[in-house]
Formats: structure tokens, C-alpha cells, sequence
């Protein structure tokens, strides 16, 4: 194939239509046309998004669930709908169980103080993976050191997938919490998160929460297949406004639950010495919500729900596909995670030579090209592999197999730097 | 807006101390050790010094990271032996200048083969890198300056 020639992949996705939608793709960077690359940190944002923002405040903005106007009227009304969009996009029916957060990390925070803090006792155990994001990690530290409970991990393998084998011995009675990710944000790898959740339920009566947030913008979920008790993922990974995520629960979950944060919204009768609590999902919104944010992420998901996300899917594993057999060619390139194409997403990780990452991502953004380099919020798989950091080239349905050709070259200018 | 060229920030002799450290190790008989680290992209540095009579006679260091952050250290403890701290703090402060862009610095001879590091000026994200041996030196160079009262 030709560097130059963009094709439309067997998903039927037209990568020249698609990227019309996103102006911010057009630009020059460094003298070079962009390829962003750097999707696992944040997507770009659709031009549906960028004028649902601008119309809502334009036209709309009014505070919500309070206002007896037209504008509260429509402000609230965009709110809800884009509530219960973004809910039934994963799975989720009842918007009760659907609480909007400033992303995963606000929402597995939730969880840790709402039901963590609540529910957990001396010599409880906690189940993690050391796949974990940070934010999936620190906060139940936290709760450990409050509760004396106590963290158990599940490890990786050498091609950076959960040995699942020692579920058998690390998930027990003892076991309340199992929280681990959909797919790493460090490696790519997707886990059997069904297989996994049927395991554990097998052998305790653990909350499983999983962290979504690079789940959601690439692949179809449905929360009530996958039957876990807790969702979170974020909104501006899947082309919605940073500042918007979503802690998706069972209701029985967020019923037993305390409020996280107290304030407006999420009352119903204050007194002087104590006060109840609004209905699901406002108890757990307390203040001004991120309305603006809320609706683009409502019109981020009708846009990705317009694609199709079994296409989108399909797509980025063509990508991956192309990249990985292309980067095989780069001498000395080491290539993080899975092998097995089918058992990762749109995320390569790789070190190449002696070349640091930040080397790597430096020489390439003098081509245009952007990727991430560093430990990705994931310390204990950077130490798994025995490696300070990598660099990281994710994919998102707006890349093209020209991307991955400006990538391999660039690469090659990298090993010519440090021949 | 023009763009700085990768051959302009990645000089030969970048590359050289970065592949060849200078002054790697530890002192067993160091009387400052100053371990920094940027957490963002987790490049380390462990400085230690011999200093005695106000004069570094000794300057080691151990570390990880990339090009940019080891070879400036390599750089930077080759030109520290032998040197006053006051000296040492002028240099520190001379290059400061010359990762702000500033010419005559760059020009400085005094910064000996840290002048090959004067590229990195034109790239933001990495002046922390450059600087990271630098903020190592900072701490011995603020105590001593505490203990003498001065400059």
C-alpha cells in the first residue's frame, strides 16, 4: 500500500468523511499535517459536539431542577435526555442508576468513599489487578488505610494479560470489592471482564466495579451483559467535553450508599441538624452539575451511536492490525502487551532501542506526530515490565493506515537520531 | 510559527554523554546526596557531592531518564569538580539563562559541553529535563549559602 493513499476499511468506515467532523484534525503541526495518536489520554471532538455547547449556551443555559422558566425548563429537559442517552449507550435503562462525575476518577472516588468507607472492615479484602490506572489503585489505598482493609492483586503474565488462573486463590469470602479495568490503558489489553465477573460471583459476594473509561469510546458495552455492580468511564475519551464522566451503579448499590459530597440537588428536607437525601441520581450530584458538559456528552454518544460502535470497533482493529505488522518491520522496536491482535484495543505501547520515550514522542512531534510517552498513570505495569516508561500510540475510528505509516517512518528517523 | 529542528536539540555530543555518562556512581564519602525526580515522566537523579572548604572536590551521580536529563547531568558534574559553590551557583544561574533562550549564554564558554544542550530552549516540555541535574544542585547550593550567610 501506498503511504499516500487512504482507504476505506472492511468496516465501512470512510476515514475522509469522518475526519471532516473534526476540524481540529486538519491543522499543520511543526510544518507537518497532524496525526494524532493520542487517544487512550483524549479524543478529539466532533463538530456536533463543539455547536451543542455553543447552542446551549447561546440559547438554553439555565440552572437545573430548579428553575420554573422555559430556560431551566430546557436546560433540565437537555440534561436528562442526555442522562438517559448515555445511560442506555451502555446498557443502563434506569437513569436513577446513572450519576454524571467529572470523569472515571470522580466516580471510582465515589464509590470508594460512598461505599468503600461505608461498607469495608478490618481484614476485608480489596481485589485489584496490577493493570490498574492509577486512579483505580490510589483511592482504594486510601480506603485500606481507613478501614484496615486489605489490598490483594491479581497479576499480569508476560504479554501483560491477568493471570486469571489465580482467581481460584485470590478471590474468597473474605473478598468485598473486586475493581479492575475493561481494557489497560497501558498495554491495550481488553479483559474477559464477563468471564472474570461470573468467577468472582462464584466464589463471593464481592461489588465489582469496573473502570470503563477505555472501554467505552472503542467497543460496544452493555453494563447488564457484563454484570458487574458498578461502571465508571469518562466523557472526553469518546469525544465529549473534558469535565464530564459517569459512575453508572445498581440502584440497590447507590441506595445503601451515603450521600458522597453534601450541598444543593442532592437534598430533599434540610433541618438544622440533619436533612434527607433527593431521589437517584441527584443525591449523588450535589452543587451545579456540568450541564453543558452533560448534553455534549449526549450528542458525543448520538454521534458515535450514528457510526456505530461494532463499526468503530472493527475499524480500529484494522488499524491496529496495519500498525502492528508495519512496526514489526522497525529494528529494535519492543512492543508491549498481548500478541494476539484480538486480545487488545487500539493502544500500542513500545520502547525502541535506547531511545527514551520522551526522545521518541519528542522527535516525532517535529513530524507532526502525536503520541504519549511516560509511565501512563501506571506505575506497576511500567515495573511488571521492568521499565521506567514507554511510549504510546493509541487509535481512535478517525485514524487512518497513513497515520501508521507517518508513525513507522517517524520511527525510523528516531533510530537514525540514536544509530 | 517555524519549527526547531530535531537536529538542533539532539547534538552529537547529547547523545554521546547520554550513551557515555560521566562522573557515574556513587561517593562513599559524599557530604550532599540529592535525589530529584520529575514525576511526570519519571526521570531520576541522585546527586552527591564531596564539598569541603566551600570547593566540590568530588561530583557523582546516578540516574534514569531520557537523553536530554542524563547527558545534562553527565555535563553538569564534569563541571563541577574542582569548583567553588559560589562558582557552582553562577553556572547554575548561566545556564538557567541559556535554556530561557538567552544568546550570550549560549555562547558562554564557561558551560563547556552544556552549550550543546542551548536546542533545548527552543523546546519547552523539555527544559524540566535539562534542568533536572540543576534542581539537584540547588539544595547543597542553598544550604551552603545559608551556613555562609551569603552572597
Amino acid at each position: 500500500m501506498s503511504p499516500s493513499t487512504v482507504t476505506v476499511t472492511g468496516s465501512g468506515i470512510d476515514p475522509v468523511a469522518i475526519r471532516r467532523d473534526f476540524p481540529i484534525l486538519e491543522q499543520q503541526i511543526n510544518g507537518h499535517a497532524l496525526a494524532y495518536l493520542d487517544n487512550a489520554a483524549t479524543s478529539q471532538k466532533p463538530t456536533a459536539v463543539l455547536a451543542v455547547l455553543d447552542q446551549y449556551y447561546r440559547r438554553d443555559n439555565a440552572n437545573v431542577h430548579r428553575g420554573i422558566h422555559e430556560l431551566s425548563r430546557r436546560a433540565t429537559s437537555a440534561f436528562e435526555d442526555a442522562r438517559s442517552r448515555v445511560g442506555r449507550f451502555v446498557g443502563a435503562n434506569d437513569p436513577g442508576e446513572v450519576i454524571f462525575t467529572r470523569g472515571t476518577t470522580e466516580a471510582i472516588n465515589l464509590m470508594a468513599h460512598g461505599w468503600g468507607l461505608e461498607f469495608l472492615n478490618e481484614g476485608d479484602e480489596i481485589l485489584l489487578t496490577t493493570m490498574e490506572h492509577h486512579s483505580n489503585v490510589v483511592p482504594w489505598q486510601l480506603v485500606a488505610r481507613r478501614t484496615g482493609a486489605v489490598l490483594k492483586w491479581l497479576e499480569l503474565d508476560d504479554e501483560g494479560r491477568l493471570r486469571l488462573e489465580a482467581l481460584d486463590r485470590t478471590v474468597n469470602s473474605r473478598t468485598r470489592l473486586v475493581s479492575l479495568t475493561h481494557v489497560s490503558n497501558a498495554l491495550g489489553t481488553v479483559n474477559p471482564v464477563a468471564d472474570i465477573v461470573r468467577a468472582v460471583r462464584y466464589r463471593s459476594e464481592a461489588v465489582v466495579l469496573i473502570d470503563g473509561a477505555q472501554a467505552v469510546p472503542h467497543l460496544p458495552v452493555d453494563v447488564a451483559a457484563l454484570d458487574c455492580d458498578a461502571y465508571a468511564f469518562s466523557g472526553h475519551k469518546m469525544c465529549g467535553p473534558t469535565g464530564i464522566g459517569v459512575l453508572w451503579a445498581r440502584r440497590s448499590l447507590l441506595d445503601a450508599m451515603p450521600p458522597f459530597q453534601g450541598g444543593g440537588e442532592m437534598i430533599r428536607i434540610v433541618r438544622r441538624e440533619s436533612s434527607t437525601w433527593a431521589d437517584l441520581p441527584h443525591k449523588f450530584e450535589a452543587g451545579t452539575p456540568d450541564i453543558a458538559g452533560a448534553i455534549g456528552l449526549g450528542t458525543a454518544v448520538q454521534y458515535l451511536e450514528g457510526i456505530g460502535m461494532s463499526r468503530i470497533a472493527r475499524h480500529e482493529r484494522e488499524v491496529l492490525h496495519y500498525a502492528l505488522d508495519r512496526m514489526s518491520t522497525v529494528r529494535d522496536l519492543r512492543i508491549f502487551g498481548p500478541s494476539d491482535p484480538c486480545e487488545r484495543s487500539g493502544v500500542i505501547s513500545f520502547t525502541l532501542s535506547d531511545a527514551h520515550p520522551h526522545d521518541i514522542a519528542t522527535i516525532l512531534d517535529a513530524e507532526g506526530i502525536a503520541i504519549r510517552a511516560g509511565h501512563h498513570c501506571a506505575q506497576l505495569v511500567m515495573r511488571h515490565f521492568g521499565v521506567a516508561a514507554t511510549a504510546r500510540a493509541s487509535f481512535y475510528f478517525y485514524n487512518t493506515t497513513e497515520d501508521v505509516d507517518r508513525l513507522v517512518e517517524g520511527l525510523e528517523t528516531v533510530r537514525t537520531v540514536f544509530a | 510559527m517555524e519549527s526547531p529542528s530535531i537536529g538542533s536539540l539532539y547534538q552529537d555530543l547529547i547523545l554521546e554523554h547520554y550513551r557515555r555518562p560521566r562522573n557515574q556512581g556513587e561517593l562513599p564519602d559524599r557530604t550532599a546526596d540529592v535525589h530529584v525526580a520529575n514525576p511526570v515522566c519519571g526521570d531520576e537523579i541522585r546527586l552527591q557531592l564531596k564539598i569541603a572548604g566551600g570547593i566540590i572536590e568530588q561530583a557523582r551521580f546516578v540516574g534514569s531518564g531520557c537523553s536530554i536529563s542524563q547527558a545534562s547531568a553527565s555535563m553538569m558534574t564534569s563541571l563541577l569538580e574542582g569548583r567553588s559553590l559560589t562558582d557552582a551557583e553562577a553556572l547554575a544561574k548561566r545556564f538557567g539563562d541559556m535554556m530561557r533562550g538567552d544568546a550570550d549564554a549560549a555562547r558562554d564558554r564557561r558551560l563547556g559541553d552544556l552549550r550543546a544542550l542551548q536546542g533545548v530552549s527552543k523546546f519547552p516540555v523539555r527544559i524540566k529535563c535539562a534542568m533536572l541535574g540543576f534542581d539537584a544542585l540547588r539544595k547543597p547550593l542553598e544550604h551552603n549559602s545559608a551556613i555562609s550567610g551569603g552572597p
